[in-house]
């Protein structure tokens, strides 16, 4: 009489693999990390290298974000939104998610002001940075900190 | 799946600034994430959004994968005419889904 696995499929060999996966899993979040070089790198893909003035963004986020997963984000721009001077768009960047794109959004006059609240996630307490660009095509940055409790993209 | 919830207000007085909410009902799974077996989930992102006011563009939002599931947008606009607000969500993949709020400006 021969020994049988205790589960069909569950083997040596199917248990090594499992092991081997949850290497992996433990180390992609990781790997798949932005960096502050990404960021750098996607703002200059959005805006190219033109000057960028520390003012009139405000960016809010909460000091602790308890869930990664949705973080309450709102960014403002101290604009009059008039036909002559308004923002034409406003993008969000991350250091530390894993693409350092988050989101960005185009206005114009028509909008009478310059503030936007939505949900975004996190993986990981981190700065973030607004960039709101006006019809002249002057830019204007401003940046927000959160500590993030429960990172998004880690867990199952 | 898919529900839609719009937040606009019925009425306003003309040039008022209004506020605008509005949530689509989706998983929005970043292709980060990794199932029990260490496999890949899939990636399944709405990555547009559109508001016109009739017809007119007056908000789009470019999604990318860190967007919350059930995307919530608030944002504002110039009440200039009677008429109707649309909504339009498009998914990578080209799906669209729709809806539209009516409004009287006196």
């Amino acid at each position: 009489m021969t020994l049988k696995p205790l589960a069909p499929d569950l083997t040596r060999r199917g248990l090594l693999g499992m092991g081997a996966g949850a290497v992996l899993i433990s180390a992609t979040p990781l790997l798949a990390m932005a960096e502050e070089e990404d960021l750098q790198a996607a703002v200059k893909a959005a805006f190219g290298n033109r000057k960028i003035n520390d003012d009139k963004v405000t960016l809010e986020l909460p000091p602790i974000s308890e869930n990664g997963y949705s973080v309450p984000l709102s960014v403002r721009v101290d604009s009059p939104m008039t036909d002559a001077d308004h923002i034409t768009q406003i993008a969000i960047f991350s250091p530390r998610n894993p693409l350092p794109d988050l989101i960005r959004f185009k206005l114009g006059p028509r909008a009478g002001k310059a503030e936007i609240t939505t949900r975004i996630r996190l993986s990981g307490t981190q700065r973030l940075i607004a960039i709101a660009e006006d019809n002249q095509g002057n830019l204007w940055r401003g940046g927000a900190e959160t500590m993030v409790t429960l990172a998004a993209c880690v867990i199952l | 799946m898919n529900n839609i919830r719009l937040a606009v207000p019925k009425t306003a007085k003309k040039d008022e600034i209004i506020e605008i909410k509005a949530l689509i009902q989706h998983p929005m799974e970043s292709g980060f994430r990794r199932g029990a077996r260490g496999e890949v989930i899939t990636r399944d992102i709405i990555t547009a959004f559109e508001c016109r006011y009739n017809d007119e563009v007056v908000f789009t939002a470019e999604i990318f994968p860190a967007m919350s599931a059930n995307p919530f947008l608030t944002f504002y606009t110039r009440a200039v005419d009677s008429g109707m607000l649309t909504f339009k969500w498009t998914h990578e993949n080209g799906e669209e889904w729709t809806d539209s709020a009516e409004i009287t400006v006196t």
